[in-house]
């Protein structure tokens, strides 16, 4: 509904966002496409060539590679699950009445606003060091042996630190979801004799299960890409015990100078992007209503 | 100067058609209501005529230019919005003022204009509040003060009253029929309620599915309607319509006769029923009678007419109330009056003879 | 209605809820903290939680030693800027896309989120490659340039769900009332939009300050924001644990604090209208 003149405006003023963002894509992803077929270390200019799939026949034979892409799939899984169940718990306590939820609530959500570098190195050394890490104090007092949590089990101290940063966001969109039930919905379900228990299986959860969705997706895409907290406490280390995708690909190019291996990577993992990124969009496809 | 003529003008949204080609000539000074069901178009046609819409074909001319491909900002016309579409974050004085902005008028002038526009409308007192803390009656006002300090060629409103309750309707009603006498400027009008296009009109438009039914002024409608659409549309309780061999008497497949022009009797009359219902209004009393052979059918008697449920009664069209129409619903030239007559004087004899 | 709970539930559900709140802020308070103490007094075993010596000295030595304020300028410019230049590219796509969508609309939408999702080591080669050669890797420029693109897509979604509740009358309106392009924009859109255009503001410059893939990855000395500025601490500055506190204090306190303020909106930004 609108006229030639606001039809000719509007496609004048999607231009720029739409020309940016089809550059963004298309120019370095193209190139990444290119880069992959192409024998390209930066350590040793002159010696490009193209050499078919090779790049991807490595890496994906890499043991590396299944370590990390393994890696990848215990980190989101890992902290999906933490994330989803805190938070449906957290949701449903802040959603009691108290004194002082709107404080509680500014506490809970205040992990999300802290850089990833910051709460990597503030877990790994006031927390997680062996020595004189708050943990190790704690174990001391209660006459336990310390534990060196990112030597002896780094996978799951990255899998927390994670999932503490992604914790609150959670409970947010869980929260307002749940804000958004009916309460005549629930008291219906009481006048029919359904307990607690009852009402948060039958009720509550269906209720809760878009965001759930939501959630999972969102939080999936970003977790993919899981960098810095990686970078600052382990290096992917010991071994490639906490490399992922994301990081092995980064090792490759940036430490190794292999552009052509890199490349093939950064291909694998856009790949396994977009697997979930169908799902994300077809969920908020549905939902938007032009 | 305000006359504004449609040639051929058609709108279609993809291969939907919403309006086929449509031909109307509004004349300066005239008070237009474009009257008809909801999705008949007549929003559209208004949209059309305001510029928020191109036409897909045909010529819009204001004042004898040819309009049709200017934006709506230089059409000189002044619209008032269905919500009002008041700038929330500005005062009354700066809503009224903003066409005057936009026009880059020196703010003096302005400033008296605004005046002015708000002594009319009442708005003085609450010139520097925001719409946010205005009544429904109050943002009404603060529509048409945006659009009159304009001085356009033509005032559009779009359902103007239809978010007001009833009573402050009424007022408003009334305070736009002065404003038109006082600025004899065109105003176009859409409304889906009848008894606003009655009241108002100069002139109304009876559209339906994008097709004008009938034009004509509103007693032209009430009692000369070109069918059976426009006959259904005009008027409240609506008319009656009677078909099959009870039409046929008048030589018609269709006749009509609005309640108010069927008589009452309880001794003898054209058609015999039975009541079902009688809504006392105090003024009138509307009768609802299911009639033997012939369906349900509304008559208005006077305010203390005492039928009740169940009671048998017997109803006369007026002599030259009638309306007949053939099978495609065209009203049929002529009132039937002298067959009407013929056959009432006959039905009103037969009940008697019976007693 | 809600139903009158008994006191007793409510005091039950306070301590609980404290005390959960409380643990999850724990690392932050606890860093907080201990960057008030002295080195000695950080590592100390048993910790002390507030009985110890209150010193500002660790801030003033995280300050000449490496510079704080120069990362804090650089992550200011680096997100507002992004910030600022993706809502002026951002405000007329939104505008069209929400006061006059066609058949494509819902498509264009849906590709801009779709360019979110690509990882970004899938362009990290490239996108370093044409910096280099560019010369603006370990630019302020540079990082604007990456921030803005990768944060577009959520700017734009933003503003359109926001735009979208303004009724297009309101603007048609102003069409009637003599606006051309330019005043319908600025003197009536904007105005109305002001707390989504907030919104929006704030949270992206608070995603683009915490963004940590590409500050890290495209800059060094001269254009590090705070993300690379703490990443420095990683070893063996880290085992300085006040000194590590002051320095993640400051890095974080200004977003926290930002942060805070547009917790209400964050739900609706994060989940592109999905959930609000």
């Amino acid at each position: 509904m609108a006229t030639a003149h606001s039809r000719a405006a509007a496609r004048l003023t999607m231009a720029p966002a739409v020309v940016l963002l089809l550059g963004w894509m298309l120019i370095p992803l193209s190139m990444t496409l290119y880069f992959s077929f192409q024998r390209y270390n930066l350590l040793m200019p002159g010696d490009e060539a193209w050499i078919g799939f090779l790049n991807y026949e490595y890496f994906l034979t890499d043991p590396a590679f299944f370590a990390a892409l393994w890696n990848t799939l215990l980190l989101v899984g890992g902290v999906l699950v933490i994330t989803i169940a805190g938070g449906t718990a957290l949701a449903l306590l802040l959603d009691q009445p108290f004194w002082g939820r709107g404080v509680v609530r500014l506490l809970v959500i205040a992990p999300f606003f802290v850089m990833p570098t910051v709460s990597a190195l503030v877990w790994k050394n006031m927390f997680m060091n062996p020595v004189n890490g708050l943990f190790a104090s704690l174990a001391k007092g209660l006459g336990l042996p310390p534990v060196d949590f990112l030597a002896q089990i780094p996978l799951a101290s990255i899998i927390v630190i994670v999932a503490w940063q992604w914790l609150p966001f959670a409970t947010l969109i869980l929260l307002t979801a749940l804000q958004s039930l009916d309460s005549e919905r629930l008291e219906a379900a009481e006048m029919d004799g359904a307990g607690p228990l009852d009402r948060f299986i039958h009720i509550i959860l269906p209720h809760l299960a878009r965001a759930m969705t939501v959630v999972t997706l969102i939080q999936t895409i970003f977790l993919l890409s899981v960098f810095a907290e990686i970078l600052v406490t382990t290096n992917g280390g010991p071994g490639t015990a906490t490399t992922n995708i994301t990081f092995l690909v980064y090792a490759q190019s940036l430490l190794q100078f292999d552009v052509g291996g890199g490349s093939a990577g950064g291909i694998v993992a856009v790949i396994l992007a977009n697997l979930v990124a169908i799902f994300l969009m077809r969920m908020i496809g549905r939902n938007l209503d032009i | 100067m305000g006359e504004i003529v449609l040639k051929g003008v058609t709108k279609s949204f993809g291969a939907v058609s919403v309006i086929p080609p449509l031909d109307l000539t509004i004349a300066n000074g005239e008070f237009v209501v474009f009257v008809g069901p909801s999705g008949c178009g007549k929003s559209t046609l208004l949209r059309l005529i305001a510029g928020l819409e191109d036409v897909s074909s045909g010529v819009i001319e204001i004042d004898g230019k040819d309009a049709t491909a200017i934006p709506p900002a230089h059409r000189g016309l002044a619209m008032v919005f269905q919500s009002y579409a008041l700038y929330p974050h500005m005062t009354v004085r700066n809503n009224i003022a903003f066409p005057l902005k936009m026009a880059r008028l020196d703010k003096a002038t302005i400033d008296r204009k605004v005046e002015a526009a708000a002594g009319v409308l009442n708005l003085t007192p609450y010139l520097d509040r925001r719409p946010g803390q205005l009544s429904g009656g109050q943002r009404q006002r603060v529509a048409i003060g945006r659009a009159i300090v304009r001085e356009p060629a033509a005032f559009l409103f779009d359902e103007p009253l239809s978010n007001l309750d009833a009573a402050l309707r009424v007022n408003m009603r009334i305070e736009i029929s002065e404003l038109h006498s006082s600025l004899a400027t065109t105003m176009i009008y859409v409304t889906h309620d009848q008894v606003e296009a009655m009241t108002m009109a100069d002139k109304i438009v009876v559209l339906n599915a994008g097709r004008i039914e009938q034009v004509g002024s509103p007693l032209e409608l009430y009692s000369r309607p070109r069918n059976r659409f426009v006959a259904g549309f005009i008027g409240s309780p609506r008319m009656n319509f009677i078909d099959g061999t009870a039409a046929g008497e008048d030589g018609a497949a269709t006749i009509g006769v609005r309640p108010e022009h069927l008589a009452l009797s309880t001794t003898g009359g054209r058609w015999c029923g039975t009541v079902t219902v009688s809504e006392h209004l105090g003024s009138d009393t509307f009768v609802y009678v299911q009639a033997d052979g012939v369906g349900t059918l509304v008559a208005r008697a006077g305010g203390e007419f005492p039928v009740h449920h169940g009671d048998r009664v017997w109803l006369t069209p007026q002599p030259g109330k009638l309306h007949r129409f053939d099978a495609e619903g065209m009203a049929i030239a002529g009132t039937g009056q002298d067959r009407a007559g013929a056959a009432a004087a006959v039905g009103a004899s037969n009940p008697r003879g019976s007693e | 209605m809600a139903r009158a709970v008994s006191t007793r539930r409510k005091l039950v559900v306070t301590v609980v809820a404290w005390t959960v709140g409380l643990l999850i802020f724990f690392p932050i308070l606890w860093t907080a903290l201990t960057s008030f103490k002295t080195e000695a007094e950080a590592i100390a075993s048993p910790p002390s939680f507030l009985a110890f010596d209150w010193t500002l000295a660790n801030y003033a030595e995280v300050q000449s030693r490496s510079d704080y304020f120069r990362h804090f300028l650089n992550s200011v410019i680096i997100s507002v800027g992004s910030t600022l230049i993706g809502l002026l590219v951002a405000v007329p796509a939104a505008w069209s896309m929400a006061f006059v969508p066609g058949r494509r609309t819902k498509d264009v939408l849906m590709w801009m989120l779709s360019t979110k999702m690509l990882p970004p080591v899938g362009v990290l080669i490239p996108i370093y490659l044409l910096f280099r050669d560019a010369g603006l890797l370990d630019s302020r420029i540079g990082l604007v340039i990456v921030l803005t693109l990768i944060n577009l897509p959520i700017i734009v979604w933003m503003l359109f769900t926001y735009f979208r509740e303004i009724p297009a009358e309101i603007l048609e309106a102003a069409r009637m009332d003599g606006a051309d392009f330019k005043s319908e924009i600025l003197h009536v859109l904007l105005p109305m939009a002001v707390p989504g255009i907030a919104s929006t503001l704030l949270l992206n410059v608070i995603l683009a300050w915490n963004e940590a893939f590409w500050t890290l990855n495209l800059s060094a000395s001269q254009s590090a924001p705070l993300t690379a500025f703490i990443a420095g601490y990683s070893s063996p500055e880290g085992l300085f644990y006040a000194k590590l506190s002051a320095a993640s204090t400051m890095a974080v306190a200004p977003i926290l604090i930002l942060g805070w303020f547009s917790q209400k909106q964050l739900v609706r930004g994060l989940t592109f209208g999905a959930v609000k």
